[in-house]
């Protein structure tokens, strides 16, 4: 018995308007990562018009935010970007602490920018990765892949999860670093440069490679500017353009750095983008780690730092304390705040609106993948058909922050 | 640099509108009618070439229902602007930006899905996070979380 099931999108045209052929790719298809749906109206193999569709990993981030307290959402905010959940979750805290008036400890300040680079080593290598696999070449797929596992058992070690870490917290860190984790973190910073050295052998300059990304889905400083494209994908284009430099937050007043830019804003110099982003997050890593102070990693404020839990057991005061953040969670003073930081995919923004309670009045998230799906088409539209896979990999959508 | 900018932006919306800064970030309250004019004029005299965002906040109680909130920043000036205004639940409507900014249309589909605020002038107002047929605005304080939507029937009811 079958029924007749509404179709979910209605497409922006289809073959009797556009007098061409219309293909339906997605939103799960084997040649894409992420569920996205692309109606494409073609002209032999030239696409002449695309309509993109996401949301089929809507899963009510916003609205579950509004009844959990302001610690208590923590694990879906590492479901958003879940390639490199460090950085959502530090942005969240960064948002609420400033709500809260808090300053985070010099350790801890410390520690959130190290492990936000190496989350964003992880996105990348997981971007590039997937685009070349993608694209054929399984070999520089495995040594990546390879490469970011070891990262992931890495940082379990340190948080006791490999994705999705829920390592944030309102004014601190859920724990410090343990015995040995930077000596750890030298090992893998060698093995990086064996392995990233291989890629840039296998792929800079392939031609296979070059063939199907030069020139492909190119995009102009202007335009990408106009779609609201950030991230790699502006930086490709030429502009140098990095939150991380220009509104420095964390600890990147402090460091030396440099902002990777390409020319012509195809999937070649997202690439090449994200290759280079990564050599100045190790450099970054490498500062950091010379310049990681001691000290508490959490400050030390009641209305948001669980009391010392022998002191739970002993004193009235700090029982209540603990009874009320768990209970009613952290009490955050009305206001609105918007805190941008630099993800791996772009602006990562949390906009946040407090009744001053312990339950949030409203979480958004400005994701960079969804408001790159809305001038998606600007890359697609031109090319061809086998052309949508290369260029969708390079603009890395990730389902989970995209449709939220 | 920066400090400069936000007093001449104080000094340019100081007038009709209501105008602060708030842990860093220049806020614009004004009324529906000069959300264009003030977008306009934030692109074209101040250089804010970045839309961020656009969304609203709900607020049940009051007479204007909806607070709805787009975000600017300026790459060359580094300083970001949050423009909000109140409508009504009766005409939530304000007008588009898709013509200033192209980002705009994918963020007003999204506040339209979540919300119901309506963009005049944005043609493509399809549900993009939300399917077609979806009833109600998830985000409205009114709709229960617990809501279902009992649009897609279950497998053993078939």
């Amino acid at each position: 018995m079958s029924i007749e099931l509404p179709s979910p999108v209605r497409a922006a045209f289809d073959a009797e308007s556009e007098d061409a052929v219309v293909v339906n790719i997605g939103p799960s298809h084997p040649a894409t990562h992420g569920t996205l749906q692309v109606i494409a109206a073609l002209d032999g193999e030239k696409v002449q018009r695309v309509d993109v569709h996401c949301g089929y990993l809507h899963r009510g981030f916003e609205k579950e935010c509004e009844s959990h307290t302001w610690h208590n959402l923590m694990p879906y905010v590492d479901r958003l970007n879940y390639c490199s959940a460090l950085i959502n979750d530090f942005a969240y805290c960064d948002a609420v602490e400033r709500l809260m008036g808090i300053e985070i400890t010099p350790r801890c300040r410390y520690l959130r920018t190290l492990l936000s680079e190496y989350s964003r080593i992880c996105d990348h290598l997981t971007c590039i990765a997937a685009s070349l696999m993608e694209l054929g070449a399984m070999t520089a797929f495995l040594y990546l892949v390879m490469l970011r596992d070891h990262m992931y058992e890495h940082l379990a070690a340190l948080t006791g999860a490999r994705v999705t870490y829920t390592y944030g917290r309102i004014g601190g860190l859920a724990r410090d670093l343990p015995d040995g984790w930077l000596a750890r973190l030298d090992e893998i910073l060698v093995e990086f440069y064996e392995f990233t050295g291989r890629i840039h052998g296998l792929m800079d300059r392939n031609r296979i490679f070059i063939d199907r990304t030069r020139d492909v889905g190119a995009i102009s400083s202007a335009d990408a500017l106009h779609w609201g494209f950030t991230g790699p994908i502006l930086r490709s284009t030429g502009a140098a353009i990095d939150l991380r430099k220009d509104m420095p937050y964390l600890a990147y007043a402090e460091l030396e750095f440099d902002v990777p830019v390409g020319i012509n804003g195809d999937n070649y110099d997202r690439y090449y983008v994200r290759m280079r982003e990564m050599d100045e997050s190790i450099r970054m890593i490498r500062q950091l780690v010379g310049k990681l102070p001691q000290g508490p990693i959490c400050v030390d404020d009641r209305r948001c730092t669980f009391p010392d839990k022998a002191l739970v057991y002993r004193e009235i005061q700090s029982l209540i304390n603990h009874f009320k953040l768990v209970m009613d969670g952290p009490q955050v003073p009305a206001g609105e705040v918007y805190v941008g930081h630099e993800a791996p995919n772009g602006e990562l923004g949390f906009y946040l609106v407090s009744d001053g309670s312990g339950t949030p009045y409203k979480v958004h998230v400005r994701s960079p993948s969804f408001v790159h799906m809305g001038g998606l088409h600007k890359l697609l539209e031109g090319y061809q058909l086998a052309d949508i896979i290369p260029t969708f990999g390079s603009v890395n959508m990730i389902g989970g922050e995209c449709d939220r | 640099m920066r400090d400069a900018i936000l007093a001449s932006l104080r000094e340019a919306f100081a007038a009709p509108a209501e105008a602060s800064i708030a842990h860093g970030t220049f806020v614009v309250a004004l009324a529906p009618e000069s959300v264009v004019a003030t977008a306009t004029r934030l692109r074209g005299e101040f250089g804010f070439d970045l839309l961020q965002d656009v969304t609203a906040v709900d607020w049940p109680r009051r007479a204007l229902r909806f607070d709805v909130v787009w975000h600017f920043y300026s790459t060359t000036q580094r300083v970001r602007v949050r423009m909000k205004t109140a409508v009504g639940e009766a005409a939530p409507e304000v007008e588009t930006l898709t013509g200033l900014y192209g980002s705009a249309g994918f963020m007003e589909r999204e506040c339209h899905d979540m919300y119901g605020i309506r963009f005049r002038g944005n043609r493509d107002l399809r549900p993009i996070l939300l399917y077609e047929g979806f009833v109600g605005h998830p985000l409205r304080k009114d709709y229960a979380k617990e809501h279902e939507q009992p649009l897609v029937p279950y497998r053993d009811q078939q």
